[in-house]
């Protein structure tokens, strides 16, 4: 017990996880008893943020496992995923053309039309994620990876531009089949979109753990730990960069979708703003380690609990705190999360550059 | 089989380290290439299997030809699956991955199961170790383990001509015998040997033919037994002297007699 002491001591941050970390358990236990109904949507609330933010992380561990890169462009991609689901999805006509969109004349009913739409954007996001890694990434191989980092910046800005000017997004319906509803828990209603967002985070996990013990995974893996070697053994990285691109590339455009959804907004809208997801869910990559599927799932719950209940026990200090302090949340706890551990939950301890 | 003639290797545009190198390795040999650190063998291995690339090297002139095509400029990926392998110096396995998976990565281009399978059973049988070590994580095993784990990896692949970049390094000379047997038991398989080596002895002991590599060309090739018995080779690489081969005391050196030339 005294070394205990002693180390708090020694660890200023180690104090400040133990001093705030104490009032909040027992704060958040007195609400439990206060009023069990609303701790209860709160808690279903953040597990459906944290789901939305696991798996735009997992789309930025994916990448950065294979190619050492942070991929700033998540966000447009996660745009540009979700604007053509709503194209497909929610439009009469072919986008600059006057063909009927095929899909409205598929028979069957609204949410099957939904699925075909979902798994044709999925195929159009993995696709533009091969031809940014081939047009953008692969000239850069071996090239210091800071030069990719601000590459994928700058292509975030270009596909931003792109989607707003030319593609003009303007509030575009992605009209998910469960609409905004939700079922009651008492006086508190929770919405369907957060199931779904927990539901598809889970599969998202298991198809990558599942993945990562495949023939491809685990060259994905080795890749990861040492390219040369890697080569030495016939594994062709470029395939392997390309796979990881495509793979992010489609969680994004996932992450995108549930972007629009409660508890992340009410909007049920692709816009602009969209893209903020991958910045709102990179505390969540940074905690959890760059590098580390099980720490973007971990990190986002934490990251999305701690927003979420931020957001629901403290807005009786709006006046001190400001109408928006919820969204830096997760910053702060990822700050003291890196005072403690600097390369993450579960990263591996080496430097990285970012 | 395997045919290097006059290669030349230049790294980053300027710096020449291989000039005009060539070696034959015949199908069903162990040849061995010996050579003092900077001599360019490791740059030899590169060119053979196409990671000259990662380092910023490049065939300049010269040819290497595997099985009568030209491998020169091939792709990585593409000589493993015409059946050269290597075994990296310093044995680079993938320390994060188990040992069975570490294998996978050696058999990754061999797309047919009961094939990898075969090539799975035939290392367990080598490296009887492995086979008790299978889950655990590759970092964790010792030195001369993850130097059977780096041999088995290669095998995986079921290549023709295994190259292995100084298997001996940094192993206890028991350690060495082992592993020299295992090598020996590899080419009983009908597997050709590319063996690079400091450890003269240890190299020549099992070789049929020997390259000595100095400054990036080969200064004296010949039977292995011959290179054993030559004195240059017994002086600058084997520490021995004279005819009765005893240890030689440098208080008895004297500088002016030192040869500084290969006489071949």
């Amino acid at each position: 017990m005294n070394n205990f002491l002693l180390k708090l001591r020694q660890e200023p941050a180690l104090m400040f996880l133990f001093g705030v970390m104490v009032p909040i358990t027992v704060f958040l236990a007195m609400q439990l008893f206060n009023d069990p109904e609303i701790f209860f949507a709160t808690l279903m609330r953040s597990l459906g943020m944290g789901s939305t933010y696991a798996i735009v992380a997992l789309g930025f561990v994916l990448i950065f496992k294979a190619t050492q890169t942070v991929n700033f462009a998540q966000g447009a991609l996660a745009v540009s995923g979700a604007l053509f689901l709503s194209f497909a999805v929610a439009d009469d006509h072919i986008p600059l053309t006057t063909i009927d969109n095929p899909i409205n004349s598929l028979p069957g009913p609204d949410w099957f039309h939904w699925g075909v739409s979902l798994v044709l954007a999925m195929v159009f996001a993995a696709i533009l994620g091969l031809v940014i890694e081939r047009l953008t990434i692969r000239p850069m191989v071996g090239q210091p990876l800071f030069s990719v980092a601000v590459i994928t910046l700058g292509l975030e800005i270009a596909l931003r531009v792109f989607n707003n000017d030319t593609v003009k997004v303007e509030f575009r319906n992605v009209k998910v089949p469960w609409g905004i509803d939700g079922f009651q828990v008492g006086k508190e209603t929770i919405n369907y979109s957060i199931i779904a967002a927990m539901v598809t985070a889970a599969i998202a996990f298991v198809a990558v753990f599942i993945f990562y013990r495949s023939r491809l995974g685990i060259a994905m893996r080795a890749v990861a730990f040492d390219q040369e070697a890697a080569m030495a053994q016939g594994i062709n990285v470029g395939r392997v960069f390309a796979i990881a691109w495509a793979a992010g590339a489609v969680l994004a455009m996932i992450g995108g979708v549930f972007a629009t959804q409660p508890p992340v907004k009410q909007s049920l809208a692709v816009d602009n703003e969209t893209a903020n997801i991958a910045f709102r869910a990179l505390p969540a990559v940074i905690l959890g380690g760059l590098d580390s599927a099980t720490g973007a799932l971990l990190g986002g719950l934490i990251v999305g609990a701690a927003e979420i209940f931020a957001g629901q026990y403290a807005a009786g200090e709006t006046d001190i705190l400001g109408a928006g302090y919820p969204v830096i949340v997760p910053y702060v706890v990822m700050m003291i999360g890196l005072l403690i551990r600097p390369y993450g939950l579960f990263g591996t301890p080496e430097i990285r550059r970012v | 089989m395997l045919e290097i003639a006059n290669l030349e290797v230049v790294y980053n545009e300027v710096i020449l380290v291989l000039r005009g190198l060539s070696i034959e390795v015949p199908e069903g040999d162990i040849v061995a290439l010996l050579g003092a650190n900077g001599a360019g063998k490791t740059t030899t291995v590169r060119a053979v299997s196409g990671l000259l690339d990662v380092h910023e090297g490049e065939a300049t002139k010269g040819s290497i030809t595997w099985k009568g095509k030209d491998i020169t400029h091939a792709k990585p990926s593409e000589i493993v699956e015409s059946g050269i392998t290597q075994v990296m110096e310093g044995r680079r396995v993938f320390a994060e991955l188990t040992v069975d998976e570490n294998l996978a990565t050696g058999g990754f281009t061999v797309q047919d199961k009961a094939k990898t399978a075969e090539s799975y059973d035939r290392v367990m049988d080598l490296f009887p170790i492995l086979a008790e070590r299978r889950k655990q994580t590759a970092g964790y095993l010792s030195g001369g383990e993850q130097q059977m784990l780096a041999i088995g990896r290669a095998l995986m692949s079921d290549p023709e001509l295994l190259i292995l970049d100084e298997p001996s390094l940094g192993l206890a000379p028991m350690l060495i015998e082992q592993i020299r047997d295992i090598i020996v038991d590899i080419n009983k398989q009908g597997v050709s040997v590319l063996l690079i080596e400091q450890n003269a002895m240890m190299a020549l002991s099992i070789a049929k033919h020997g390259y000595i590599l100095e400054t990036g060309k080969v200064v004296m090739d010949g039977e292995a037994q011959k290179l054993l018995g030559d004195e240059d080779v017994q002086e600058f690489y084997l520490g021995l002297h004279g005819e009765g081969g005893e240890r030689k005391s440098f208080r008895d050196v004297k500088h002016y007699k030192r040869r500084k030339r290969w006489l071949s």
